[in-house]
């Protein structure tokens, strides 16, 4: 699971079964400062988020699988929680900050 | 799922057992920004109806044969939409973190 932040909507009329009815949110994944990364996706939402909200992100597909009750179900990517705090105990950030993360 | 752009199509006639009428599409993976990244790949069209020039989005993976109508096939890539519109507002981004962000200790 990773925590990001919502920066738009994607909207697709064609599209797989499994996702008919499902609000498609653009996230962008966050560091562990907040920052935004060159990182991304198209995530399934279903907790009402918006943009601008910080989310988290569960990005594995038996997950999203049991939360959408899908089965068979091509879905990795859904919006599991908004985020209220990140509370950083002792975090002294090293270089680079995430193991895949680059800083803009 | 992440963005990409279909740029061909591939015609196999000779294909794994499953892999019967599913069409293949050459896609390039775009970043947040719609820009190229990476190599093109092929990807099966989950959806039977995108063609070139069309902006997709994809998933990959093990989800990617589930999205197709015989699931325990072997693609790693599967065309799961295609997009009418992406609807991001600059000031959504502009805004700081909605959560607070604290480092104690």
């Amino acid at each position: 699971m990773y925590i990001g932040k919502v920066v738009g909507n994607v909207v697709s009329t064609i599209k797989i079964s499994h996702l008919d009815g499902r609000k498609l949110l653009l996230v962008n994944q966050l560091d562990l400062q907040g920052n935004e990364t060159d990182d991304y996706d198209i995530a399934v939402d279903v907790v009402q988020a918006g943009p601008g909200d910080t989310v988290l992100v569960i990005d594995e597909g038996n997950g999203a699988r049991q939360i959408l009750h899908l089965d068979p179900g091509a879905i990795r990517a859904v919006i599991v929680g908004v985020v209220d705090q990140v509370a950083l105990a002792d975090y002294a950030p090293a270089s680079p900050p995430t193991p895949n993360g680059k800083r803009r | 799922m992440k963005f990409a752009r279909v740029i061909g199509t591939v015609v196999a006639s000779q294909k794994a057992e499953g892999l019967e009428g599913v069409k293949f599409l050459v896609v390039q993976l775009l970043d947040e920004q719609r820009q190229p990244k990476g190599e093109p790949q092929i990807a099966a069209d989950a959806t039977a109806q995108a063609g070139p020039g069309e902006l997709v989005f994809v998933v990959g993976s093990r989800e990617a044969a589930q999205a197709l109508p015989v699931v325990f096939v072997p693609v790693d890539l599967a065309i799961t939409g295609i997009i009418d519109e992406v609807d991001a507002d600059p000031a959504d981004r502009r805004r700081g973190p909605t959560a607070a962000w604290t480092t104690s200790g």
